[in-house]
C-alpha cells in the first residue's frame, strides 16, 4: 500500500545548528505512528517540516506521492495536513467557537463544517459548555482538546500532534488519547504523534520511531518494542556516549 | 466652563483624527509586526488625489469636484491601491524580515511617496477648499460647535463600529484576529497569510482616506509632508495605548488629542511653542507607569 506521508531523508538547519540530519519516516493511511525522543531531539522540527513551518535544506516530504517540501503552511493545510502544535497555540483572545470556526474556513462544504462542529462538541461537552468563553481562559486540558478539535475541523487526512501530554495530568492525557483514537476509528484519521516518553504510546501506536540528536535511532512495530530495552538504548544512546546520569534513568520511560 | 467644553470638543475632534490614524497603524502592527510610518503618506496620497496633478500654487479640483457618492469610493480606492502596491513591492519581499527591518522599509516607502508627490505637485503647500459648508457652526446655548467637528466625530465612531463588527462577525475578521494573535498557527489552519495581510493593508487604506478628507477639510491646505506629523502622533498613540491592541490605539488616539488640545489651551503663552515637548514628556510619564501601554495586548505581553 502506498504511504500517505513520506518524509525522505530531510535535513533542517536553524542558523548554525543542525536540527535534523537525514530523518525518514513513512506513515500509511490510517496508521498511528509515534516519534519519541528527549527534549531537543528534533521531534517538533520534524512535524513543522511536514506542515510547512520550516523548510528542509535537503531531502523531500511527499504527501500521497506529491512533493510538498517548501510549500506555504496554508497550502499544505489545504492538502489535508493539520498540526496540533506543542504548547497548543490556542487563539486566546478568540472565543472557543471562533477557534473552531478558523479550522473550518478553508472548507467549501458548509453543511460538512456544521456537522463536524456538532459532532466534536458532542464528543467534547466541556468545550460545548464554554463556546463563547475566550479560549485563553480554558484549563490546559481543555485547551489541548480545543487544539485537537480545531485541527480536526479542517477535515485532515493526516493529523500531526506534538506532545499532546505535555504538562497535563495523567487522567487528562488518557482522555486526550481516547479522543484521538476515537477520531481515528470513526474517520480513519492518520496520526503522527510526538511524545517524550514511550510508556503510554506503546499501547496506542502501530509503529514507533526513536529520534535523538536529529537522527532516527530506532524504528519498529510497537508490539515488538514493548519490553522497552531497545527503546531505552536508542533513547539514551548507550554504547555511543557516556551513560545517562542515574537521575535521568529513574525518569526513563 | 464654556471655554472648557469648547476645548473638550476640540480635543474629541483632534483625537478622532489621531485615533483613526492610530487604528490604521495598529492594525498592520498587529498582523505584520510592522510599524508603518508610511501610513501618514497614505493620508497624503488621499488628500492629493483630490486635485489635478500640477505644480500650480492654486489647487484645481479633480476628484474633489465629483459627487460625494463617487468621490468617497474613488479616494478610498486610490489609497487602497497605493497601500496594496506598497505591500506587494516592499513588504512582501521582506516577509521573513525582523520588525526593525520592516520599520526601516516603511521609512523608505514614506520618503518615496513624499518625493513622488513633490515631483508631481511641486513643493509649495496648496490652499484647498473642500466642503467649506462644513465650517458653519452649530450653536447650542453659548456653545459654538463647528459642524465639521461633529462630522469628524460621527465618521470616526461609524468607522470604528464598522471595523469592530467586521472583526467580530465576518469570517475574514475572525481570521485577521487569529493571524494577529498567532500568524503561523493561523496559517497551519489554512488561513492564507498574504490574503489576510493584504486585507489589513486595504483596511488601513480606507482609514487613511477618511482621515485625509477630514483633515484636509479642517486644515484647508495640502503639503507633501502633511502626513508625517499625523503618523508620528498616531504612532505615539499606539504606543501609549499598547502595541498590538486596537482598543488601545483608539484610547491612545483620543488621549493624545486631549493632551495636545489642553496644552495648547492652558499652557502659558510663552511655553505654547513647546507644546509638543510637553506632550511627549507626558507620554514618557505614561510609559514609565505602564510600560506595556494603557490597554496591553494579551499576545504581546505573553511574548516578552
Amino acid at each position: 500500500m502506498k504511504p500517505l506521508l513520506e518524509i525522505d531523508q530531510i535535513h533542517v538547519r536553524y542558523g548554525d545548528m543542525t536540527a535534523l540530519r537525514g530523518v525518514s519516516i513513512t506513515v500509511a493511511e490510517s496508521e498511528v505512528v509515534c516519534v519519541i525522543g528527549p527534549n531537543g531531539a528534533g521531534k517538533s522540527t520534524t512535524l513543522a517540516a511536514v506542515a510547512g513551518g520550516v523548510k528542509p535544506f535537503r531531502g523531500e516530504v511527499r504527501l500521497n506521492g506529491t512533493a510538498i517540501t517548501g510549500r506555504a503552511p496554508e497550502r499544505i493545510a489545504a492538502l489535508g495536513v493539520s498540526l496540533v502544535p506543542e504548547g497548543r497555540h490556542i487563539f486566546g483572545s478568540l472565543t472557543v467557537d471562533e477557534n473552531l470556526a478558523i479550522g473550518g474556513y478553508m472548507r467549501n462544504d458548509k453543511a460538512g463544517v456544521a456537522a463536524d462542529r456538532a459532532r466534536l462538541l458532542d464528543l467534547l461537552p466541556r468545550l460545548a459548555e464554554r463556546l463563547h468563553y475566550p479560549a485563553g481562559r480554558l484549563s490546559g486540558g481543555e485547551q489541548q482538546m480545543l487544539a485537537i478539535a480545531r485541527a480536526v475541523m479542517t477535515r485532515p487526512r493526516l493529523l500531526l500532534v506534538d506532545e499532546p501530554s505535555l504538562g497535563l495530568a495523567p487522567k487528562i492525557v488518557d482522555q486526550i488519547y481516547e479522543i484521538l483514537l476515537d477520531l481515528r476509528r470513526r474517520d480513519g484519521l492518520t496520526l503522527l504523534i510526538n511524545e517524550q516518553s514511550s510508556n503510554r504510546i506503546l499501547n496506542h501506536a502501530d509503529r514507533i520511531h526513536v529520534l535523538r540528536a536529529g537522527v532516527i535511532q530506532l524504528e519498529g512495530r510497537a508490539e515488538d518494542l514493548r519490553d522497552g530495552d531497545a527503546i531505552r538504548h536508542a533513547y539514551f544512546g548507550f554504547g555511543h556516549q557516556a551513560p545517562a546520569a542515574p537521575a535521568a534513568l529513574e525518569a526513563a520511560p | 466652563m464654556i471655554g472648557l467644553l469648547q476645548n473638550l470638543i476640540d480635543a474629541l475632534s483632534l483625537g478622532s483624527i489621531y485615533a483613526l490614524t492610530a487604528l490604521g497603524i495598529g492594525l498592520l502592527f498587529g498582523i505584520l509586526r510592522l510599524i508603518n510610518f508610511a501610513h501618514g503618506d497614505f493620508i497624503t496620497i488621499g488628500a492629493y488625489a483630490l486635485i489635478v496633478p500640477s505644480a500650480d500654487v492654486t489647487a484645481r479640483m479633480l476628484i474633489g469636484d465629483f459627487n460625494i457618492a463617487l468621490m468617497l469610493p474613488a479616494i478610498a480606492l486610490i489609497v487602497i491601491v497605493a497601500a496594496l502596491l506598497t505591500d506587494a513591492l516592499v513588504f512582501r519581499p521582506l516577509r521573513r524580515s525582523s520588525p526593525p527591518t520592516l520599520m526601516i522599509g516603511s521609512f523608505a516607502v514614506s520618503y518615496i511617496i513624499q518625493n513622488a508627490v513633490l515631483m508631481m505637485y511641486g513643493s509649495r503647500p496648496k490652499a484647498i477648499n473642500l466642503w467649506s459648508d462644513a465650517n458653519t457652526q452649530v450653536i447650542i446655548g453659548d456653545l459654538r460647535v463647528p459642524m465639521l467637528q461633529v462630522i469628524t466625530l460621527v465618521v470616526t465612531l461609524a468607522l470604528m463600529a464598522g471595523l469592530s463588527v467586521f472583526l467580530k462577525k465576518s469570517r475574514y475578521g475572525v481570521q485577521m484576529r487569529a493571524a494577529a494573535e498567532d500568524f503561523r498557527m493561523a496559517q497551519y489552519l489554512g488561513v492564507r497569510g498574504n490574503f489576510v495581510i493584504g486585507l489589513a493593508f486595504a483596511i488601513s487604506g480606507i482609514l487613511a482616506s477618511a482621515v485625509a478628507l477630514l483633515y484636509v477639510t479642517q486644515s484647508g491646505s495640502l503639503s507633501h509632508t502633511m502626513g508625517v506629523p499625523l503618523a508620528l502622533f498616531a504612532f505615539v498613540a499606539v504606543v501609549i495605548g499598547g502595541m498590538g491592541s486596537l482598543v488601545g490605539a483608539v484610547v491612545g488616539g483620543f488621549l493624545v488629542g486631549f493632551i495636545v488640545t489642553m496644552l495648547q489651551a492652558y499652557l502659558p503663552p510663552d511655553l505654547r511653542a513647546f507644546r509638543d515637548a510637553f506632550a511627549f514628556a507626558f507620554v514618557i510619564l505614561v510609559l514609565l507607569v505602564r510600560p506595556a501601554g494603557l490597554v496591553p495586548a494579551r499576545n504581546t505581553v505573553e511574548r516578552v
